[in-house]
């Protein structure tokens, strides 16, 4: 094949003062990562566009008969296998789907469709992902009954609690590994054991955990993962759920038998093999990677509080390595400035200077309602309405720190000049 | 030229104010084809005939785009698809024809019908009463639709003349008001709320051409309200056709009320200097009336005494189309004309900061000019002007304009 097709035009039409300000400080990386240079080369080549004079058959399909196909196929098992890998499990029990959003889905509805002859309630927390909230909250308007476990100050909850929460009728229990909003790191293998294995299944969402800290959910006794490829440095639009041997799922579509039939429809393989190269890079040296990231968090959070007396962090103690995860620091700027602070106001001022951090979560940053996590650690109005999410990525440069700790400091002081001026 | 092919779709275009406006009514006829042509382009050929707007569809056009342009023009009260065959014809194919225009009908909620035929050509083989019933039977048979002469939803026109039988469908109704521009250029003060595009729209129906002045504050605001704002105008060029809009710097207003206005006072200083902005923009864009969304009574802002100290700034005529709407009447329209769901959009909005805790809800003008007496308006409006930008909204594009008439 010849290089004879058009390289696609990219439409500026809408290019409004968009790109002035240059991202300098990306500290979002719990919403989502770039994507590492490897992984995207990894991906341009399993589109088969790699080359421009020949046309090489990893683009197939992989349920096609002929080599090209079964090439693809081999790709994507190897995938599986990598995925099985970080959990300790075996390749044939990893599903791709879309994300996260849909691994949650699958693991709950489909587990909830699968079991809902056995028992009909299931455990979470109050500092799940929306994904989570809302997949159990579908399941309630059925008819489910469903516990929502609170948390401490940290953000933790116990497995004590998760066992007095048990009933005969419980056949499912889940949560988040790490809290996206506060980075609260959930005691997973106590909670596995105190379940037992032979009581409920117990999904973990591993989503901001996988890729940064130690994931061997298969050896701790959990019955089903899920894995997002975007918070690695990986592509959008590719997560997997993790299914035990043994654990009944039913799918969410229906198709053409792919993947088992638990998620038909043709593999996104060069999301897979993206998604495989990605979670490669960050295990490759997976203590390194923890300790990277771990360095990082608490050198904005050790610069930034000495730089902002009254700065607070909210969940676990930033400094606890066994409680908070590596790479999310949430903080309060409340008592750092006086009178009304808005977390948004901040945010854009820092969007000025080219950084780029969250209020509350990503996902429902545009709702003007207060986090539900920083709800459920019991803080207070002004402190969650004050309250900023900082997360440090693979990619994240010493330099980029210590640049955001400036510009941190700036808009803080920017701000209190600003309205230490307005009368009330 | 080419040759006329036996057989040409069009639709009608009916309007009723122009018609009325003596002098007035090339000029109105004109805007009215303009705005028709714009929407179309190439894809028909636009005239006016016998006091109606025909517009004829290029081979290939759909004629539910023609129909569409039609309705979303402003000073159409009507428009009706139809077909012209030149004769000879078989009465099989005028048949198939009139089925056709039905069967479109019925899409539009029709269930009673009459066909109503007249015979200018007077040697035609069937009367005007035999043609109502031949064809009136074979559209019953086809559709199922009921035959009812007095009350029906829709009739069926069926006109023979000496060159060609004429037929013609169902009339979906069309917006009213007059073509845009015939009455001039206005200003909409935009929010991103759910009013003020529903107030530039009821202003525009009346001919009014758009100009449409957003007041940015970030960081107060974020960029997704701009995104609000810019998405909002796009919707209203459907009916408007293109919308200039600016966008103007506020922060710096805002935060000079929130340091030298007293706080019951700084929302309605703060609407009134949106209107001095307005007003300049105005004059820059050749307007001649400001266009705002205030409904009376709904805030603090929007009480009598309030729109008074507010209103008192403007020399040019403040228009405030929903003044008497309730919020359910204008949530209505919003959701017809499309305007809602983009309104409705959530975004943070950190201007409440700024906003009294208890504002004063019925200001005297004197009150009002006493509380900005500590600002140095001229300043700060030449700054804000000076920041701000200028941009082309259609349906299909948003685009920068240069800088050179914002100096």
């Amino acid at each position: 094949m010849s290089g004879h097709w058009e390289s696609p035009g990219f439409s500026r039409r809408e290019a409004v003062k968009e790109d002035v300000v240059s991202l300098d400080c990306y500290l979002d990386n719990a919403a989502t990562t770039p994507v590492a240079p490897e992984v995207a080369r990894a991906m341009l080549e399993a589109m088969g566009v790699a080359s421009e004079h020949r046309l090489i058959g990893s683009f197939a399909n992989p349920s096609a008969a002929y080599r090209w196909g079964v090439q693809a196929s081999r790709c994507v098992d190897a995938a599986r296998g990598v995925v099985a890998t970080t959990l300790g499990g075996q390749a044939d029990e990893v599903v791709f789907t879309s994300g996260g959003t849909e691994a949650n889905n699958l693991a709950i509805l489909g587990l909830a469709s699968a079991l809902r002859r056995r028992g009909r309630h299931l455990i979470t927390t109050e500092v799940e992902h929306r994904s989570v909230l809302d997949a159990c909250h579908a399941l309630e308007e059925e008819g489910w009954e469903v516990t929502r476990l609170p948390v401490d100050d940290a953000g933790q909850v116990q497995a004590s609690q998760v066992q007095r929460a048990l009933r005969p009728d419980t056949v499912l229990c889940t949560l988040a590994h790490v809290n996206n909003e506060v980075g609260t790191i959930q005691p997973i293998a106590e909670i596995a054991q105190a379940l037992g294995t032979r009581g409920p299944i117990l999904h973990v969402d591993g989503v901001q955990a996988c890729g940064k800290m130690p994931t061997p959910y298969a050896l701790w006794g959990v019955g089903l993962a899920s894995l997002s490829a975007h918070k690695i440095n990986g592509p959008k639009g590719v997560g997997a759920l993790w299914i035990r041997a043994g654990v009944r799922v039913r799918p969410l579509f229906h198709g053409g038998g792919q993947q088992g039939g638990l998620r038909p429809g043709t593999e996104n393989v060069p999301g897979i093999v993206g998604f495989r190269r990605a979670l490669e890079l960050a295990t490759a040296d997976a203590t390194e990677t923890t300790r990277r990231l771990r360095e990082h968090k608490l050198r904005l959070w050790r610069r930034l509080r000495e730089a902002l007396p009254g700065l607070a962090a909210n969940g676990p103690d930033p400094e606890d390595p066994v409680r908070a995860a590596p790479h999310i620091l949430n903080v309060c700027f409340e008592r750092c400035l006086s009178g009304v602070v808005r977390a948004e106001v901040l945010l854009h001022r820092m969007e000025e200077h080219g950084l780029a951090c969250s209020a509350g979560s990503a996902c429902s940053a545009r709702r003007p309602a207060p986090s539900h996590v920083l709800v459920a650690l019991r803080l207070g109005q002004g402190c969650i309405g004050s309250s900023l999410r900082f997360s440090v990525g693979l990619q994240t440069a010493t330099a980029e720190i210590d640049r955001a700790v400036d510009i941190i400091r700036t808009v803080v002081s920017e701000h209190a000049e600003v309205a230490a001026r307005w009368s009330r | 030229m080419v040759p006329l092919s036996t057989r040409e779709e069009l639709v009608i275009g009916r309007y009723a104010e122009i018609a009325l406006k003596g002098g007035n009514r090339r000029p109105f006829e004109r805007a009215l084809v303009r705005r028709v042509k714009d929407q179309l382009g190439e894809r028909a050929r636009v005239e006016v005939s016998g006091g109606r707007v025909l517009v004829h569809l290029v081979p290939g056009a759909a004629l539910s785009d023609a129909t569409l342009a039609l309705c979303r023009s402003f000073g159409v009260v009507s428009a009706q698809p139809a077909v012209r065959l030149l004769r000879p014809v078989e009465m099989s194919e005028v048949a198939s024809e009139v089925i056709a225009l039905a069967q479109q009908a019925i899409q539009r909620g029709a269930s009673s019908f009459k066909v109503a035929a007249r015979r200018a050509d007077k040697g035609f083989f069937l009367n005007s009463l035999e043609l109502n019933r031949v064809l009136g039977a074979a559209v019953a048979e086809a559709t199922g639709l009921r035959v009812d002469v007095h009350h029906s939803d829709l009739e069926l026109e069926v006109d023979v003349r000496p060159d060609a039988v004429f037929l013609a469908g169902v009339r979906v109704a069309g917006p009213g008001g007059l073509p845009t521009g015939v009455s001039g250029r206005a200003v909409a003060l935009l929010s991103g709320g759910i009013d003020s595009p529903v107030a530039a729209y009821l202003a525009a129906k009346r001919g009014l051409a758009l100009s449409a002045v957003y007041f940015h504050t970030f960081p107060y605001t974020g960029e997704g309200a701009r995104q609000k704002v810019y998405d909002l105008c796009r919707r209203l060029t459907v009916y408007a056709g293109p919308v200039r809009l600016w966008v103007v710097h506020f922060t710096e207003i805002q935060e000079a009320i929130a340091e030298l206005v007293p706080e019951p006072m700084r929302t309605v200083v703060a609407r009134r200097m949106m209107v001095r902005l307005a007003e300049e923009v105005a004059r820059r864009e050749h307007a001649g009336a400001l266009i705002t969304g205030d409904s009376l009574g709904q805030v603090a802002s929007q009480t009598l005494e309030a729109l008074s100290a507010i209103g008192e700034i403007s020399t040019l005529p403040l228009l405030r189309p929903l003044v008497a709407w309730d919020k359910t009447e204008i949530v209505s329209l919003a959701r017809r004309i499309d305007t809602y769901s983009v309104s409705i959009r959530p975004f943070d909005d950190c201007c409440v900061l700024f906003a009294p805790q208890h504002p004063r809800t019925r200001p005297t003008r004197a009150e009002a000019a006493r509380a900005e007496e500590r600002l140095d308006i001229k300043t700060l409006m030449a700054s804000a002007l000076r920041k701000s930008e200028r941009l082309r909204a259609t349906p299909g594009s948003l685009e920068p304009l240069t800088l050179q008439d914002v100096r």
